[in-house]
């Protein structure tokens, strides 16, 4: 029979470790709790506060005559969001997702660098910033309107799309690549049939992350789109409106029914982005699969 | 030259396929006319069409011939003044110890080196007589008949139909898709087990079901000859096998080359042995060609039978 080989730690060493993995453990736990707390109170307060007024005259009509009272709702500012939010979209996934592959297929071209560069400095600069830039060289020569405000936001959007875009492309397997060009694929029919494809669900995250910022911005809307009263579908010319827009001017406003109203928008964003990302999710997974 | 004479009459599209016979349903045009070749026995074209004054050691009716061809990676040279050729309608082993050169030579037969920056070649690969990097010769068409399976079995990410229809669709083929998948998938054995699921994903086959889903899909393109780099070294021995039977299959249609670490693949399953080693300029080098058996039972160089009998590499 052999000897018993004891496998407890035992030792000062020993207890010195444990107490420092216990530790540590507990060290990474409180900031996870850090992290989720704001973001739960967030959600719960929007909710709490949102849920009363968010009614079905809230979701389908606009605003009352007067907005002293309760009574009316956002519909003009949900139309307006994805009327802006859908244009913005359609220019800013092109363009971004093509800028993406420039700096994936074409990794030794010259401008590659400084396309990168630019991408992220874009991504830093202040929403208001855009705002101006799109007022001062759209806006003085062709008025405020749905078009100008899907501009600003198309521009906030599309660095946002070029970075993540590019990460998600250069995840993809370059065996993959050599498939198909072993096949006699030229480049662009391996782009569009095995690269693309492959980055389908990967893409859709990162552009799903640029709408849901750009459907919240609400300083470029302000010096582009401007305002409006009710339902707005002209292209351009007419001052649009967006759900941020009317939550921005509602909630500094000294009315109750308004600050309620407001409430009620931000739940109704929160929503619409939940719901948009959901969406996109289930296409993109769906398509991969197939 | 006389190479060029000789494959001038190869490559007359009136010299009828029997791949195209066997199978009258195949509509011959899928195959592009200088990927038309008859595969005539070695033995028959020895008798009737060798080349008057061919070296003993050559393969007469080369599908491939490469001459001083050395391989540069930026100032590295990888591969230094080899020649060799590529007997059609047989399986052509490169075989030599790590770093002696036998993938990037591969990849030198159907340009797939192009794709990486930076790569040089020197010397001629000639394919029929045409130089395959003569300036005006088109990569995308040279790996259309060239085709290649790889070391990791690497599918799409697509149904195991659109997998094997990836490249007939490519080049425009719109006939009979459903045959031609068909045909495909039983020329690479795997038709039996994947005809009631070739709507699943490619990737939810075995790693030998995968490889041999590639080898199909390389099929289907209908090239002329099939590079394979190491196509059964990720697999297991069962597998490995059925990859080796499979080869045996297709040596009557097309002409393989292959690249294996496993001495015994290239003693089982190939006609010719290229033995390759590495220069101490770090460089790759032929050190011997010959038929299989002869390098495997009396080899010329004593470095050759040193390699093959395990004392290096």
């Amino acid at each position: 029979m052999t000897a018993a080989v004891s496998l407890r730690a035992t030792g000062a060493r020993a207890r010195r470790r444990a107490f420092v993995n216990a530790a540590m453990h507990a060290v990474l736990g409180l900031a996870v709790l850090a992290a989720l707390v704001p973001l739960f109170l967030i959600i719960a307060v929007t909710i709490a506060q949102g849920l009363p007024a968010m009614t079905t005259e809230f979701l389908t009509s606009t605003f009352n005559f007067s907005r002293r009272v309760q009574g009316g709702g956002y519909l003009h500012g949900l139309i307006g969001t994805l009327y802006m939010g859908g244009l913005a979209t359609l220019m800013a996934v092109p363009i971004g997702i093509a800028a993406a592959l420039f700096l994936t297929e074409f990794p030794r071209s010259r401008l590659a660098a400084p396309i990168r560069f630019f991408a992220d400095v874009m991504t830093g600069v202040p929403s208001v910033f855009v705002g101006l830039f799109v007022y001062a060289v759209l806006v003085r020569q062709i008025g405020f309107g749905t078009f100008v405000g899907a501009v600003s936001l198309a521009i906030i959007m599309l660095p946002i799309i070029v970075r993540s875009a590019e990460e998600i492309l250069r995840t993809v397997p370059g065996d993959l690549k050599r498939g198909s060009y072993a096949l006699g694929a030229r480049q662009w029919q391996t782009v569009f049939r095995v690269t693309l494809p492959a980055a389908a669900s990967g893409l859709t995250t990162g552009v799903m992350l640029a709408v849901a910022r750009a459907l919240g911005e609400t300083a470029p809307l302000v010096l582009t789109a401007l305002a409006a009263q009710t339902v707005v579908l002209d292209f351009q010319g007419q001052g649009q409106t967006a759900l941020p827009l009317l939550i921005f001017r509602e909630a500094r406003g000294a009315f109750a029914a308004g600050q309620e109203r407001a409430w009620a928008g931000a739940l109704e964003l929160m929503a619409l982005v939940l719901v948009l990302s959901i969406v996109a999710r289930a296409i993109a997974t769906r398509r991969a699969a197939r | 030259m006389r190479v060029t004479t000789e494959s001038a009459t190869m490559t007359t599209p009136t010299m009828t396929d029997p791949a195209v016979e066997a199978t009258p349903s195949q509509p011959p045009e899928i195959r592009p006319p200088g990927a038309m070749v008859p595969p005539r026995p070695i033995a028959r074209a020895r008798d009737a069409s060798a080349p008057r004054n061919e070296p003993e050691a050559r393969p007469a009716n080369p599908a491939v011939e490469l001459s001083d061809v050395s391989i540069f990676y930026g100032a590295f040279r990888a591969v230094r003044d080899v020649s060799f050729s590529v007997p059609a309608h047989a399986i052509t082993a490169l075989i030599g110890p790590s770093g002696s050169g036998k993938s990037t030579l591969l990849r030198a037969i159907n340009r797939m080196n192009d794709l990486t920056p930076g790569s040089r070649l020197d010397g001629e690969v000639r394919y029929h007589g045409t130089n395959l990097y003569r300036a005006d010769v088109d990569p995308v068409e040279v790996r259309r008949r060239i085709g290649m399976v790889f070391q990791k079995p690497n599918p799409f990410p697509k149904s195991i139909y659109d997998n094997v229809a990836f490249g007939p669709r490519l080049n425009g083929y719109r006939d009979n898709m459903d045959e031609l998948v068909e045909r495909s998938l039983r020329q690479a054995a795997l038709w039996d087990e994947v005809k009631d699921k070739l709507k699943q994903s490619g990737l939810a086959l075995s790693g030998g079901q995968q490889q041999r889903l590639c080898i199909a899909r390389t099929i289907a393109v209908e090239p002329e000859i099939i590079l394979m780099d190491e196509p059964a070294s990720a697999l297991d021995p069962r597998s490995t096998l059925q990859i080796e039977e499979l080869m045996a299959e297709l040596k009557e249609n097309y002409t393989i080359v292959i690249v294996t670490h496993n001495m015994q693949q290239a003693a089982r399953a190939s006609d010719r042995t290229v033995f390759l080693n590495m220069g101490d300029d770090r460089a790759g080098y032929v050190v011997e060609v010959d038929d299989t058996v002869k390098i495997f039972t009396n080899p010329r160089e004593q470095l050759t039978e040193d390699y093959i009998s395990g004392r290096f590499g």
